[in-house]
């Protein structure tokens, strides 16, 4: 009997309220994530990504607002609950780590006080316990203990980023959300900073949703994929059936983008276009406009999801396969 | 460290700029005022030293060069030697000066901690109720409030609360008349019935501008991804508000705060001259009414003193609660 | 004199997004103004006394200098706010006075702005030993207490035409104004559209004027309005404490005539208290105008819709 899944997000909408009227970046997103499942979301700037990260979260600030569908975690629905409701999940079941942690970590307060503010909101706690607790999280990231006492300012780029994912360990949560903790570092220490999060992944067993447009990088560490474009979920399935047989044409694109190290040299094709606007989006299928394999009906049909094989895909040229709702 | 020295440096270089200015500007005016003025020492009858002084002071009749007069008058200011007053002849400035020193800092003093502290908070309050009730009324009011000349509120209150409704007492520091100073009960209670109205102008005067700034940089820090992931991390409300939002809000705003001490000095003056409130302030403008030099360049001097000292603190306040400061080379 | 609103620059240069060429910019603020509350009231009461200023003689048919009438008298449908201790119409007073104070304020408005342009952005591009030196220079003027030292100024120039005041406020006034633009310009000198104009062969001045000042439009405009409320309030401070020249026609001065005569005490409170509600008004309008400016140019400041879902 399968297990209940520990996140499941159904038919998420968010819309950005503006005084000329609604514009809807996230349209109509669902996914699951199990248990100690590694979930990759990508796609381009502007997609709609960490729109849809802050809405699980339920971090949205206004303008943005959830405008329709459920996010159950641990079978509840965090959607519409209040501040105080949430923080009993908080931290201690589902934490975050966002993209740049000079900008993410408190400027003015230490590195230990973060800490010691995170501990202190969900239990009573010794100060002797915060302390251990503290220091054996940053030796989990391999940071010395002595930077507790320092100020973010103080440390360098990748220690600040691997610091922001000790904390969000501190209660060992069941899932960890992570908006492109890796983009603002350099490609060794990307990797490195994967990998870590990789190993502490298996050892303790959290489950990740890890936002990125680096398709490349996601590819290594991650079970199940997502690929998002203008709002909308295009493919969703396991990470290694979409790399072998993409079968949106904007997957196809975007594994096209960047070379492989094994394999014939093949000159790199582009995607061409722009992002459309999500204030008004192309017709039917949105990516109808930048599609090499683009067809009659395409502007005219908004396509939706089709089960093809164990994938999950938005296009018109694999209708044949059932919707899956 | 550095950056103290560096603060310090500025106060002692601002210092030097006021003190030289008070030398210059009797002697750059067209028809150099002072000689009035010496015209009229001259019939008080007055000793030679103070003569002399005076001399020295304003340059006039002097056989030296200009830069000798420079030098003569450092040595008098950093011996505080600021002269005869003339209207008070024969106090010296500094004891006439420290009649009225009290009257001020007791005044601006309490006013402007309190318009700080209510101010503020309010401010907070009002950024973290966005589109909320406080936040609609607050900030087109005190947009309009401190637009409002302080004179014209004092003498609005003056008007209505002193002529009309006979509830506080309209000019002066105390009843010159039925009390003399000491410390009794009745002399207590008779300066703060006559403090509170000038009080009260300068308090909601001054507000307005510090809940304002104090709001508008909340609202920007508000936005901050480190307030985001205080709310991700389930930190209570205050907490967020206070220790992330309002700590890192009020960063920008502290020198500025002491800066605007200058305006709330101008105000200070403004309202005393309205109340006859026996002030610093009121005194500097019977100095002028009376050409009395002499006191004026004082009291100039010790307004400028007092405001570099706040900005000072300020700057050593923001060095104390934001470690980047003090990282900086 | 009053507090200034936008004492502590509440856009941070860089969180500004530039406006664009020249009159691009003055048409998204129009649009700006016509769309925003608080922008329309200022502009309205702003346009209401330019008119007067302009046309004093229609709407005010007495002379306000002639003590023609008898002293004291109350309101009537004669003299719409009475007559003073001198038997002058006070309604005329005000409107005449108008316009002496729309010239203080406008002149030393620009002026001031001018000069703190002129030196933030030669500040930020020229940089080094020119930087440095520029800024103690505004620092220094910038802490030092302005009101006292018009004051002492004043004083030494036994009370000074409107022209006196005009010069001393300018020359005072201009260093926050400087240094808020010089810290727009130095964000500015890096972006790219700059750096382009650069490459492409560009001289600095041709950069400075058709690129960099435009782009910061929108940032001198509220300049200009903080500028214009101060010289309105240090200046009608100034004439009533009896610094400026008492035989003009201006509220300040009318002030300082009500309150030589204790007209609050002797039972002419309209004396005193219509000038300074005047002042008050032109002052709301500047300061609301200028509050929109903020929020014109920082659209996190707008005022929020609080949405359907919890608040956030």
């Amino acid at each position: 009997m399968p297990e209940l899944p520990l996140l499941e997000v159904t038919g998420l909408s968010v819309d950005y309220v503006l005084d000329q009227g609604s514009v809807r970046a996230v349209d109509d997103v669902s996914f699951t994530v199990d248990r100690g499942e590694f979930l990759g979301i990508v796609g381009e700037s502007g997609c709609g990504k960490s729109t849809l990260l802050f809405a699980v979260a339920q971090l949205l600030s206004p303008p943005a607002v959830v405008a329709g569908g459920s996010v159950l975690f641990q079978g509840t629905n965090l959607v519409g609950l209040t501040d105080d409701q949430l923080s009993a999940v908080r931290w201690r079941d589902m934490s975050v780590v966002m993209q740049s942690a000079m900008n993410a970590l408190n400027p003015v307060t230490s590195i230990g006080a973060q800490f010691k503010d995170a501990m202190r909101a969900h239990g009573k706690y010794s100060a002797e316990e915060i302390t251990a607790r503290s220091a054996e999280v940053l030796r989990m990231v391999g940071i010395d203990p002595v930077h507790l006492r320092s100020y973010p300012h103080q440390l360098s780029g990748g220690m600040r980023q691997r610091s922001m994912i000790a904390m969000a360990l501190l209660f060992t949560p069941d899932l960890v959300i992570m908006d492109e903790p890796t983009s603002a570092l350099d490609v060794v220490a990307q990797r490195s900073l994967m990998v870590q999060i990789k190993e502490l992944q298996q050892t303790f067993g959290f489950a990740v949703i890890f936002v990125t447009h680096d398709m490349s990088l996601i590819s290594h560490f991650s079970d199940r994929l997502m690929v998002m474009y203008a709002g909308q979920v295009d493919e969703l399935g396991v990470t290694r059936q979409i790399f072998d047989k993409p079968l949106h044409p904007y997957t196809q694109g975007l594994l096209e983008a960047f070379p492989s190290i094994h394999g014939p040299r093949v000159p790199l094709k582009g995607i061409p276009g722009n992002p459309p606007s999500l204030a008004s989006p192309p017709s039917g299928c949105r990516f109808h406009p930048r599609c090499p394999s683009a067809f009659d009906r395409c502007p005219a049909v908004t396509p939706d999801l089709y089960a093809v094989g164990g994938t999950l895909v938005r296009c018109l040229l694999h209708e044949n396969g059932s919707p899956s709702r | 460290m550095r950056y103290a020295l560096r603060r310090l440096g500025f106060f002692i270089l601002t210092l030097w700029v006021a003190i030289t200015l008070n030398f210059l500007l009797p002697r750059l005016m067209p028809g150099n005022p002072a000689l009035a003025m010496m015209a009229k020492f001259h019939n008080q009858g007055v000793t030679p030293q103070t003569l002399h002084t005076l001399e020295i002071l304003f340059g006039v009749n002097s056989h030296q060069s200009l830069i000798g007069q420079y030098f003569g008058y450092l040595h008098q200011i950093v011996t505080f030697n600021f002269g005869t007053s003339l209207d008070e002849y024969p106090a010296s400035v500094t004891s006439v000066i420290g009649s009225a020193i009290w009257w001020t800092v007791g005044l601006v003093g309490i006013t402007t901690v309190l318009a700080f502290i209510l101010g503020t908070g309010l401010g907070i309050v009002s950024a973290w109720r966005r589109g909320g009730k406080l936040d609609s009324i607050v900030p087109p009011t005190f947009v309009i409030t401190s637009a409002i000349p302080y004179f014209w509120v004092a003498m609005v209150l003056v008007l209505v609360f002193a002529l009309t409704l006979h509830w506080f007492p309209s000019q002066g520091g105390y009843y010159v008349t039925t009390d003399t100073p000491g410390f009794n009960l009745t002399f207590f209670q008779d300066v703060v019935n006559h403090a509170f109205l000038p009080a009260f102008a300068l308090l909601i005067t001054t507000i307005g501008t510090w809940i304002l700034t104090m709001r508008n940089t909340m609202i920007t820090t508000l936005a901050e991804d480190y307030v985001r992931m205080a709310r991700a991390k389930g930190l209570p409300s205050w907490r967020i508000m206070l220790d992330y939002a309002a700590r890192n809000a009020i960063l920008p705003n502290l020198t500025g705060f002491a800066m605007s001490l200058g305006f709330v000095v101008s105000g200070a003056i403004l309202i005393e001259y309205v109340f006859n409130y026996p002030g610093v302030g009121y005194m500097l403008l019977q100095a002028v009414s009376g050409e009395d030099y002499p006191l004026m360049q004082g009291l100039f001097l010790l307004i400028t003193v007092t405001v570099l000292f706040a900005i000072l603190l300020a700057d050593i306040l923001t060095a104390i609660l934001d470690p980047r400061t003090r990282a900086a080379r | 004199m009053a507090m200034p609103v936008s004492g502590v620059p509440t856009q941070t240069p860089a969180a500004q997004a530039p406006t664009g060429s020249g009159h691009h910019a003055l048409a998204r603020i129009g649009r700006a103004v016509r769309s925003n509350r608080k922008a329309t009231v200022g502009t309205v009461l702003l346009l209401i006394f330019i008119l007067i200023a302009l046309f004093p003689g229609v709407i005010a048919h007495d002379s306000p200098t002639q003590d023609a009438y008898a002293p004291q008298l109350g309101i009537s449908t004669a003299h719409l706010l009475g007559t003073n201790h001198y038997g002058q119409d006070l309604f005329s007073q005000l409107v005449y006075g108008t316009r002496n104070v729309l010239i203080i304020a406008f002149v030393v408005g620009l002026a001031t702005t001018g000069i703190a342009v002129l030196i933030g952005v030669a500040a930020a591009y020229l940089g080094g030993g020119w930087d440095g030196t520029l800024n103690v220079l505004t620092d220094v003027l910038l802490v030092i207490p302005l009101f006292p030292l018009l004051i002492i100024i004043a004083a030494y120039a036994h009370g000074g035409t409107t022209l006196v005041l005009i010069a001393a406020i300018t020359l005072t006034s201009w260093s926050y104004t400087a240094r808020q633009l010089r810290a727009q310009a130095l964000t500015l000198r890096n972006r790219d559209f700059l750096a382009a104009a650069r490459v492409r062969g560009e001289r600095q001045l041709y950069i400075i004027m058709v690129e960099v000042i435009p782009t910061m439009t929108s940032l001198i405009v509220a300049s200009f309005l903080t500028n214009a409320l101060y010289a309105v309030l240090f200046a009608s401070s100034l004439q009533f404490i009896g610094l400026g020249d008492p035989n003009t026609v201006s509220w300040g001065t009318t002030l300082y005539w009500a309150e030589n005569n204790a007209a609050l005490q002797t039972g002419e409170p309209l004396w005193a208290i219509a000038p300074g509600a005047c002042i008050a008004v032109l002052g709301a309008a500047f300061a609301l105008l200028n509050y929109a400016f903020d929020e014109i140019g920082n659209p996190a400041l707008r005022p929020v819709r609080n949405p359907r879902s919890k608040r956030a």
